[in-house]
């Protein structure tokens, strides 16, 4: 089985690039150069120095040990959540600004739910001194104001998506409705393995870091190069995708997705897209994602913002077909229990999204000797107030 | 003959129409799409509605979620116009997004049409490529005409390829814009018209996109064979009864 992305950007039947011929020239522009671009040394340099410099990279692999004595089997944690604005996000927002740089664009537009890819979307566009608008649904932006104000700072413009249902969704579709209107000057950051090809392939190696790290520092620790498992919590799939991509081919490695379940899947609040997702497309690509009967895409619900999406990446919906990733979901509940756990645990506080990935203890039970690499792909600083309402703290 | 193609063989400039089915009202499709013809519409799109619609502006995106909201699917659609052909003859056209129709079944889709006698479809997240090598054959199994945009970022190349492909005409979006986004044709525009039409295409070209009024309804046709207009039409239903469609037809067509 293949796992990479074909020649007309498909990961088996799932990718492509289905829109409008209106953006064809930006998004044809983009597939025609991005892995040139990609492979220039001088690209390159500029993208490692910056990872390590300004990110902070390598991330640590810390063996988490009490967590580890609690569940029986030794877990890993790739701490992403060291990163330079937090989390994983600012990896794709590196690569994707120098790649804009490169294609001469001068403006950045870009989505966001949480606001974490916003953040890191105007935090590298202030590095660069462009010009940065983040779309953000006007519900995300009232309930995320901690961030709006961060991406202010950072000199971003933010604008309310009022259409539809006022969250990440939208914030999507007002993106790429921008890029539709300005077509030769700006490049469209977008922040998750989604969209037309060929951002989720190129989302995904600039993420790729994650495990390509996750290798050779497993390789100092415990004299191999392999886990038995890897572990990320999945929304539209890019921590997942950057935590998988150097395991794919060695079916030694097991690959495990946590969704977000919401209050229950069944709940009709939820996020489980593997479950409750059919084939379709959506923001430009064929993949796994929630919809009516009818083909109308509903709005999907989870605690956490960023799993807050009514559809996965094509490279996980081609994975969870092919049976290559298990596939679990985690409740609120549960998610924020196992938040609270690595707390006290580990004394690290998680992003929510994360917590969703911890709570597959709750799920699987892990031999002694199995190596378990969970990408703790953010922290939790963002989320203090969630965590203070559900604990009553 | 597909009446798309005898309607393009008429010796005169032709004003197509764009709606939202179930916009103001859920049951208003049939009603408009009769007044339109008896307006002197030469044709009409009826969109099936979409809650992601990603090339339209604000007003076409909210006549979609409100017809949405007041209940129209697919099925619904072809219930209201399974007998629109006893009282219509103008060519129509159903433009939506492509997700709705994959869920029916291309195929299904396609023949649901072909009965109720739609003539062709506009799919603007269908590109071209995937229509060649997928689903030309079922498309033309049952007679439907497919549409393709342009636009003036399109190149030359691009163009003539989408010209291949094309069996009715191509549609030409007269700005880099999503809908409804302008108020006139400047220099810009003019001269993309005229680019277009020295490329001599052996298929039409019909304007959308930034058509408001009589002017702007004049210079789109100056250079090519039609024009459509949408959010100005939904945004006139919007406020008016249906039986005024007929005086904002005159103010357009002059």
């Amino acid at each position: 089985m293949n796992y990479n992305i074909n020649k007309k950007g498909y990961y088996g039947e799932f990718g492509g690039a289905f829109i409008p011929e209106m953006l064809y020239p930006n998004v044809e522009e983009l597939r025609q150069n991005y892995l040139k671009v990609m492979a220039e040394p001088d690209f390159q340099k500029e993208f490692n120095q910056l990872l390590k410099d300004y990110v902070g990279r390598p991330s640590p692999l810390y063996f988490a040990k009490r967590l580890s004595k609690k569940y029986n089997t030794k877990v890993y944690l790739k701490r992403e959540d060291l990163n330079h604005t937090g989390a994983h996000k600012v990896n794709n927002t590196i690569g994707q600004i120098l790649m804009a740089k490169r294609l001469g664009k001068s403006r950045i537009i870009a989505e966001t739910g949480a606001g974490q890819h916003g953040v890191a979307t105007a935090t590298v566009c202030a590095l660069m001194g462009l010009e940065c608008i983040v779309y953000m649904g006007e519900i995300d932006i009232a309930r995320q104001a901690p961030n709006v104000a961060r991406m202010k700072m950072l000199g971003a413009t933010v604008v309310p998506a009022t259409s539809g249902s006022k969250t990440l969704k939208d914030a999507t579709n007002e993106a790429i409705r921008d890029w539709i209107n300005n077509p030769v000057n700006t490049h469209y950051i977008i922040g998750s393995a989604i969209g037309p090809h060929p951002y989720p392939d190129m989302v995904t190696k600039f993420q790729s870091v994650i495990s390509e790290e996750i290798k050779w520092q497993l390789k100092e620790k415990e004299g191999k190069e392999d886990p038995d498992y890897v572990v990320a919590c999945i929304g539209g799939g890019s921590n997942a995708a950057g935590t998988y991509y150097h395991f794919l081919d060695n079916n030694n490695v097991g690959i495990i997705a946590i969704e977000a379940a919401g209050k229950g899947i069944h709940s009709a609040e939820s996020a489980a897209t593997s479950v409750l997702g059919k084939e379709g497309i959506i923001h430009g690509c064929k993949t796994l994602l929630m919809q009516t009967n009818d083909g109308q895409i509903t709005e999907p619900y989870s605690i956490s913002a960023g799993l807050d999406y009514p559809g996965v990446g094509p490279l996980h919906a081609h994975l969870y077909k092919t049976g290559r990733a298990e596939f679990y979901s985690a409740t609120d509940k549960e998610a924020m229990q196992a938040g609270l756990e690595l707390t006290k645990l580990e004394g690290i506080i998680p992003a929510i999204e994360t917590s969703h990935a911890l709570a597959i203890f709750e799920y699987k039970k892990f031999k002694a000797d199995d190596i378990v690499v969970i990408s703790l792909s953010g922290r939790g600083d963002k989320d203090l107030e969630t965590y203070i309402k559900h604990f009553n703290l | 003959m597909n009446r798309i193609n005898k309607k393009l063989q008429e010796n005169k400039k032709l004003l197509s129409i764009y709606f939202t089915a179930g916009y103001p009202n859920l049951n208003d499709t049939a009603t408009i799409i009769q007044n339109l013809e008896k307006s002197g519409v030469g044709m009409i799109e009826i969109g099936l509605p979409f809650s992601d619609p990603l090339a339209d502006g604000p007003t076409i995106q909210a006549s979609s979620t409100q017809a949405l909201k007041n209940g129209m699917t697919t099925k619904v659609l072809f219930n209201q116009l399974q007998d629109i052909r006893k009282s219509v003859s103008i060519p129509l056209i159903i433009m939506g997004y492509f997700n709705p129709m994959l869920q029916y079944g291309v195929e299904a889709f396609c023949k649901k049409c072909q009965e109720i006698g739609i003539d062709g479809l506009i799919i603007p997240d269908l590109p071209v490529d995937v229509y060649h090598d997928k689903y030309k054959s079922i498309f033309e199994k049952h007679g439907l005409i497919n549409v393709f945009l342009i636009t003036p970022q399109t190149s030359d190349e691009r163009i003539r390829y989408i010209d291949s492909v094309s069996n009715g005409f191509i549609y030409m979006v007269s700005s880099a814009s999503t809908t409804g986004a302008q108020l006139g044709f400047g220099e810009e525009q003019t001269s993309y018209f005229k680019r277009i039409a020295d490329m001599n295409l052996h298929n039409p070209q019909i304007v959308g996109f930034g058509i408001s009024n009589h002017e702007t309804f004049k210079q789109a046709t100056q250079y090519a064979k039609g024009a459509i207009i949408g959010s100005a039409f939904v945004k006139f239903i919007k406020n008016s009864p249906l039986s005024d469609i007929k005086s904002f037809m005159r103010s357009i067509i002059g």
